[in-house]
Parts: C-alpha cells; structure tokens; sequence
C-alpha cells in the first residue's frame, strides 16, 4: 500500500511552497564558563537569549542554583535547558526526601550525566557546566557534552563564544604556555577568578553576535553564593 | 615554472579557470567556505533638500564579527552615494565599478551624472549575473531632477521610493520609517530618523551591530558623516594582561637590520 | 569539513606603536594527518611586507606565485617598491576576479609603508573583500580562537617587545585549542629599522 500524500493531489498543491523537515532543535545562544579555585567557584553566564538573528531576551539568567552549594550553567536549545534543569530539581528533590540530606555536588554531577544519557539517541541539545564546592570544601567544575560525558576540570568554557574563551582560559587561570618563575605566577583569588571571568565576557561580546547584553557572575563558597551582575554590548 | 606564469598576463573580467577543480572538490563532501556577509541594516530616505543614507558597520562571518567598523555607504559620484548590503566583497567592487564607469561618463557628457544613471547601470550589472552577485543596494543622490533614493535587489530589479531599507535588519529599520516618516522633514529632523531606524536595526538585528554611519546629500553639497555615534563601546577590562619579558619561550632569534634610505640632494650653490 | 580546513594552519598580524608583527604557525597536514611541520604560511614578500596565507596548501602557493609576479610587474614598471596598501587592493582584485571559482585562501598582510613607516595590517576573505582594522586580523582554522585571545590581551601603542609576547601568547594558546594548527610557531616582528625573527617553543602535538 502506498502512502498518499501532498504529492499525489498536484491540484491542491500552492505553488512555490514546500513543507521542510521539522528540526526539533534550536540553537537559542549564550555562553559559560566556570572557574574552580582552591576553596571557591565562580560560574559566568550571558543573559542573551536568541535565534537566528532576533533577540528572544536580554535578561534570561542561563545559571541555575540546584543547592546552596551548586550552580548549573546551561545553554544550547532553551527547551531542552529547561526541561532537563526542572527533571534535575525534581531528581534532587526526592533525593532529600528519601535521604534527608541535600545532595553534594559530586553526587549532582554524576546524576546530571545519566540523567543526560538517558536520552542517549534523542538528547538533549545543550552544553552544561556544572560549579560548586565538593564534599571536602574544594571548588570544582564539571562539563559535559550533550549525552553525558562528564569530565572534572579547573576551568572551562562552553556555549557559543566557547571556543573564544577556553584558551583565554588557558592562558590567565592555567598559565598555559606562560614561562614563569613561581614567585611570578599570580595567585588565583576569588576577585582574580571574577575579573578574569567578565573580561573573557566582554572579549566575547565584541565578536560572538549571540553573546552580550549582561553578563551574571556567581561566586560559591561554602558560606553561600553571591551574585553579580556586569553590562556587556547591547548590539 | 616563474616563466609560465608570466606568458599568462591578467585578462579583464571574471576569471572562471578554478569552477571545474573547486565544483570536484566541493562533490568530495567539503563543505564551501563562508563569505564575509554585511548582514545589515542600511536605510535611505528624501528629505526637504535632498536625501539621507545611513548604515551599520557590522561585517559578519556566520556567527562571528569580521569587522567591527566597515564602510558599508560607498561612494559612486559627488552626488551620488549607495549603501550595500549582502556579501561584503560584491556590494565593495560593484559600487567599485560602477563609481569608475559614472566617473568616465560625466567626463564624456560634460555634466553631472544623474541618479537614474547609477540606478541603470547597478540593475543592468545585477541582472546580468542573475543575482549570482549577491548585493542589496540602496541608492541615493541629488541631480538637477531632483532627490531620489533607489532600492536595487540583487536579481536586478529596483523600485523607486520615497524612503528604503535593506538587509537583514531592514524589518527593524523600516518600522521607525513607516511610524514617523513623512514628505519634506528638515534636515535635523531627517538624520534623527535614520539614526533612529538604524539604532532599531542595530540593536534589534544580531546581524547589525557597532556604529552608525550617515551621509547626508543636499542640491550643491554632500556630507559623509563616517561613525556618525558610536553606539556601542567596547568594555573596560578589569585586569591588565601585559606580559613579562620573556613569558614566551624562544629557542631561536635572527634579527635583520634594514637600510633606513637617506636621500642627500646636492643643492647648487647660487652664485 | 570547510575545504579550508583542508590543510589546516593559522595566521595571526598585529599592529603596535610604529610596528606590526605577524605570526604563523608550522602545520601542514591532510585532515587530521600531519605531514610536515615546517610548513610557514607567511611569506617576505618586500622589505618591510609580510604577506600570510592561509587555507588550501596548493592555493596558497599558486597565490603566492601569481601575487609575486604582478608585484613584481608593477615595481618594474613604476620602479619603485610597492606599498602595503596598494599591494592588498592588487591582492583583493586579484582574489575577486575569482568570484565564481575561488581561491580556498585567506590572506593576512602585515608590513610598514616604505615612506613613512605607517604600520598596516590587513585581511581579506577567499573573494578580497579587504578588512583593514587598527588593532588585528586573524586568519585560518583557530581563526575563533585567535579572535577571544587577541581581544582579551591585545591594547592600543604596544611597544615592540611587548607586542612580541602579546601574539605569541595569543598564537600559542589559541592553537593549542585547535587539532588543525600547531607544531612549532614563528613571528616576526617588523619594525622602521630592523625585522625580529623569533621561533617559538610550543607543543608538538
């Protein structure tokens, strides 16, 4: 049996018109990064939400606290960020209820990759940088690719300027390729680690056209989380 | 192999040698390169005295800025300016064109050049190449006929208005048109509102982006207002990122001393 | 994969205060494969212009070739050097009359005009549509990279030495965030009286 379509009823047909493929994605913008230091965090994310060239919003906060101790970051397709984000704090949830105590942030990085690879053949579009304190009071970053890879890292950056700022990255928190005797190197602070952070901001901004308007900067520390906020372009 | 290459002397026009080999290249799965786009917002309106362009200098290339100050208002003769939209290096090298073949027609007829001229030969040029050019122009100048502002689409057509927008922010621009534009608006009042739609475009429009430029063409006189406002200001770093000597490790260094040429003239002695 | 990511490769040019640097990196590979990794992309082509090429290897030497020979043209008839910026409107004309069967390069142009010593750094993209900023240009598969190093590090009347480090630090960093490009890097640094060629030491894989 043959299937009737569109194709078979040239009389219906509009002229010109053709229906293409549905795309269940859509890359919505924005970007991360997260530095891990000695006993703090600091995560970093644009408030631009967008699509192709239009501008959805200027003040989406792509930072997400899942516990007093730990913040997600994530862009990509804004739907999957939200629907995967809302399973997260469902997931956390029960997790406190069933064992009465909030879960570490080793603990919510291991979730977050199988929770992502349960949709190993549909998943879901989105970069995730994870930043807290561990359970030893260390600061820590994870990221993770869209089906769950979860790797630990001292810094990192992801989202669409991603590529832009990792070797910024690289160069400032690591001091890759920097030859330097140990009384030079600079010493990662928290004020250091923000600095850094909104500068690769406004780098980014300057020529990632879907990074920009404002730039949100959390800093974590075992005593709470602390918030900023920073002009970016607004073009 | 030198020798070879010099029995090949340049012919005018296109060159279309490379089709062949880049068309068995590209059928090899490689995706083509990006071009440099405008991705723009350029408008163009009358006003009493004559008329006003204005444009973005955003270049884009996908998603990433090439340029963050471009001339997109080109100029084609004293009277005439055209703003381009499209793939950077066509509208650059058709206005190009076009400007030298206005030029050496004013020098044969004797007078200035009137607006339609341009208008002609651009859409003449455009569809020619059947849009295979990809340049969205907006075309404005003042001649003894009066003002006009031509908006010229890259397959060739062109359509006469009273006030134009183009590229991709040319939605943006031409709502600030349609709610406040109107016959015989004073001059400042005009570059307001080209400022304005432009700003719409420029912060609307992810393709637009950075200053505003404006060029403003009366009956005897034209004003090229290059960055006419700097709407968006790069940030101020918090940290300085200067490095100590010798933070990069060199294993090798060669230093070339160059001749700085000294012309002594021996002057004649007055006697 | 871009056909321009064929051969894989990078080009970085700076301007300072009376100077300009530009840097390239050694690469030269097939894909992911490496073949050789003395491969410059930047080419002396006047005494005080430097000229980069990016992308398809095969291009970039049928470029460089032509390029030479209608410079050369024009010094021997006008007898006298060509400028840098007389030389990129050739180049983008050049590159343009290839509109419909490119060239898959991307040219970076670095030097001092001959007469007053005006630094001037230039890029094009593979049909010559010429971008000529005041701070820097950037060619070649860690073109994203370059752009967020150079941004970040990169300030307005750099003295030569500094601007030395400035893109060296953005070169080094910004390939090593790229599989393409690599494997060893050369700068030079052009200045009104000398040309500073210094070879760095990266990572080799």
């Amino acid at each position: 049996m043959s299937f009737l379509s569109i194709d078979h009823f040239s009389d219906y047909k509009v002229h010109g018109a053709q229906r293409p493929d549905f795309s269940p994605y859509e890359s919505n913008g924005g970007s991360i990064v997260a530095i891990a230091g000695d006993d703090f965090a600091v995560i970093a994310a644009d408030t631009r939400l967008s699509s192709g060239y239009s501008i959805h919003s200027r003040t989406q906060t792509k930072l997400f606290q899942l516990s007093p101790l730990t913040v997600l970051g994530s862009t990509g397709c804004w739907c999957d960020t939200l629907s995967l984000t809302s399973l997260m704090r469902v997931r956390m949830q029960m997790y406190e209820h069933t064992h009465l105590r909030t879960m570490t942030t080793d603990a919510v990085a291991q979730m977050l990759s199988i929770t992502m690879y349960n949709r190993r053949f549909f998943p879901y579009y989105v970069s995730n940088i994870l930043a807290g304190i561990d359970k030893n009071g260390k600061g820590v970053v994870f990221s993770y690719d869209p089906i769950g890879h979860c790797e630990n890292a001292k810094c990192r950056a992801g989202g669409t300027a991603g590529p832009l700022l990792q070797p910024v990255l690289d160069n400032q928190i690591q001091l890759k390729n920097m030859n330097l005797d140990e009384k030079d190197k600079p010493i990662l602070t928290k004020e250091r680690a923000v600095s850094v952070a909104s500068d690769t901001f406004i780098s980014a901004a300057e020529r990632d056209i879907y990074t920009g308007d404002f730039v949100e900067i959390k800093i974590i520390t075992k005593d709470g989380i602390e918030s900023m906020t920073i002009n970016l372009r607004k073009d | 192999m030198d020798l070879d290459l010099a029995r090949d002397m340049p012919r005018a026009g296109f060159n279309f040698d490379n089709c062949k080999r880049n068309a068995t290249l590209l059928s090899g799965g490689f995706k083509p390169p990006k071009t440099t786009k405008t991705g723009t917002t350029i408008a163009g309106i009358i006003f009493k005295d004559g008329v006003i362009l204005g444009a973005d200098t955003r270049a884009t290339e996908g998603p990433i800025v090439s340029d963050k100050n471009c001339a997109k208002i080109h100029y084609l003769a004293s009277n005439i300016y055209c703003c381009g939209a499209g793939t950077a290096a066509d509208t650059e090298m058709t206005t190009d064109l076009i400007s030298s073949q206005l030029e050496l027609h004013r020098l044969n007829t004797e007078r200035q050049v009137p607006v339609v001229c341009a208008n002609v030969m651009l859409k003449q040029m455009l569809f020619r190449y059947q849009g295979h050019i990809s340049a969205a122009l907006v075309l404005g100048g003042v001649d003894k006929y009066g003002s006009h502002i031509y908006c010229i689409h890259p397959h060739g057509s062109a359509d006469k208005l009273p006030y134009a927008t183009m590229g991709s922010g040319s939605l943006a621009a031409m709502s600030v048109f349609e709610r406040r534009w109107k016959p015989d608006l004073s001059e400042e009042e005009g570059k307001l509102l080209v400022r304005d739609a432009i700003a719409a475009g420029v912060f609307n429009d992810l393709g637009s982006g950075s200053n505003i430029d404006l060029c403003v063409i009366r009956k005897d006189s034209t004003e090229y207002l290059r960055n006419y406002e700097l709407a968006n200001k790069k940030g101020e770093r918090q940290l300085n990122y200067d490095f100590k000597s010798g933070s990069t490790v060199v294993l090798n260094k060669t230093i070339k001393d160059l001749d700085i040429t000294i012309n002594i003239r021996p002057v004649p002695m007055e006697t | 994969m871009s056909i321009l990511a064929y051969n894989g490769g990078c080009v970085v040019a700076m301007r300072g205060k009376d100077c300009v640097a530009i840097a390239t990196d050694h690469r030269f590979g097939i894909q992911a494969q490496t073949i050789s990794t003395d491969f410059k992309k930047v080419f002396n082509i006047a005494p005080r212009m430097f000229l980069g090429l990016t992308g398809l290897q095969t291009d970039i030497l049928t470029v460089r070739d032509r390029v030479m020979f209608r410079k050369n043209l024009y010094e021997t008839r006008e007898n006298r050097e060509m400028a840098p910026k007389p030389f990129s409107a050739m180049l983008s004309s050049f590159l343009y009359e290839h509109r419909f069967g490119p060239y898959f390069i991307e040219p970076v142009i670095a030097g001092l005009d001959p007469k007053t010593f005006e630094p001037f750094i230039c890029n094009m993209d593979l049909i010559g549509c010429p971008n000529v900023p005041d701070d820097f240009v950037v060619a070649g598969t860690c073109a994203e990279q370059l752009y967020g190093m150079c941004e970040t590090l990169w300030r307005p009347n750099l003295e030569p030495d500094d601007l030395f480090e400035v893109i060296s630090q953005s070169m080094l960093n910004a390939f090593d965030r790229d599989a393409m490009s690599g494997w060893g890097a050369t700068v030079y640094v052009i200045e009104k009286d000398k040309i500073t060629e210094r070879t760095l030491k990266t990572r080799m894989d």
